[in-house]
């Protein structure tokens, strides 16, 4: 069933935005722990990153002007398509090396699939995007697979 | 925490979470998301149709972790954690974090668990699951 999903938007699997480079401070990872309530000791004082930090590490920062009505960056690796309400789906994340004050980190995120489904209040477009986190010197940190739900 | 004295079946603690307008501003500045329907209530409303500010799904989903991080502490490592916000949650919400040992190896140390965020009407919101490897 591809009744919104047509072949132009089909060609996008496959494209990855630029690898974004991000330097971990403790600071940010304080500011998260707090955020988030995190309980554990390394977390609060920033020793090391609870494991969800890096999900919003990728995040992109612009110029206020050129955010969206909705307060967003225009969105990257999204093709036309005719659902426009973005919403967070799924994600999932494999784990190899816990992230730490100072490492430097290199995301890389690549749309990886496109599906339409009947959803109980009508169609809805699932965007696969899969984010591979290194740090600087090419070790593994995490690999994520991220759903936007489109309605 | 030994793995012997682990069984499946077996709860993790559960802790509650009520999001307000300071913890969603400060998590959405953390993670820099300036996504108007986690602070314009307005907006939220009128132009996206939501009955109230939203709590963000990323920060249920920390939320979550926090179920395995909390009950793990020291002595084991999250290998793998998946899930998936199904079901929007709303400022005026308290939303309840648990889980459940779903399946152990007793050769690898590797514990499989499933977790569950549930709103106050008993609804699971965000369901998930974790890997963990118990240091031995």
């Amino acid at each position: 069933m591809n009744d919104l999903v047509h072949e132009e938007a089909l060609t996008w699997i496959g494209k990855s935005d630029p690898p974004t480079e991000v330097e971990v401070t403790r600071r940010d990872i304080v500011k998260y722990a707090a955020a988030t309530e995190q309980e554990l000791d390394k977390f609060t004082k920033g020793d090391e990153a609870p494991p969800m930090f890096v999900a919003g590490l990728s995040r992109e920062i612009i110029p206020i002007d050129d955010l969206g009505d909705d307060g967003l960056p225009p969105a990257s690796l999204i093709p036309e398509l005719p659902l426009k309400r973005v919403m967070a789906g799924g994600v999932s994340f494999r784990f190899h090396r816990s992230v730490k004050p100072g490492d430097i980190l290199i995301f890389t995120r690549t749309l990886s699939n496109i599906v339409e489904k009947r959803g109980k209040t009508g169609p809805l477009i699932f965007i696969t995007y899969s984010i591979t986190c290194k740090t600087k010197n090419g070790e593994p940190v995490l690999d994520q697979e991220q759903t936007r739900i489109l309605r | 925490m030994e793995i012997a004295n682990l069984s499946v079946g077996q709860q993790l603690p559960t802790r509650s979470f009520r999001a307000t307008n300071v913890s969603l501003f400060c998590y959405n500045a953390a993670i820099w998301n300036p996504h108007r329907i986690h602070y314009d209530e307005k907006y939220a409303k009128e132009v996206e149709h939501h009955p109230e500010i939203v709590i963000d799904g990323p920060l249920q989903g920390d939320w979550l972790s926090q179920t395995v991080t909390n009950w793990i502490k020291d002595r084991g490592n999250l290998l793998e954690f998946s899930y998936s916000n199904r079901r929007a949650s709303y400022l005026g919400e308290t939303l309840y974090a648990g889980g459940k040992i779903t399946s152990i190896d007793r050769d690898t140390n590797v514990v499989e668990l499933e977790l569950y965020i549930k709103n106050e009407k008993d609804e699971v919101t965000t369901p998930g699951n974790a890997k963990v490897k118990i240091s031995s």
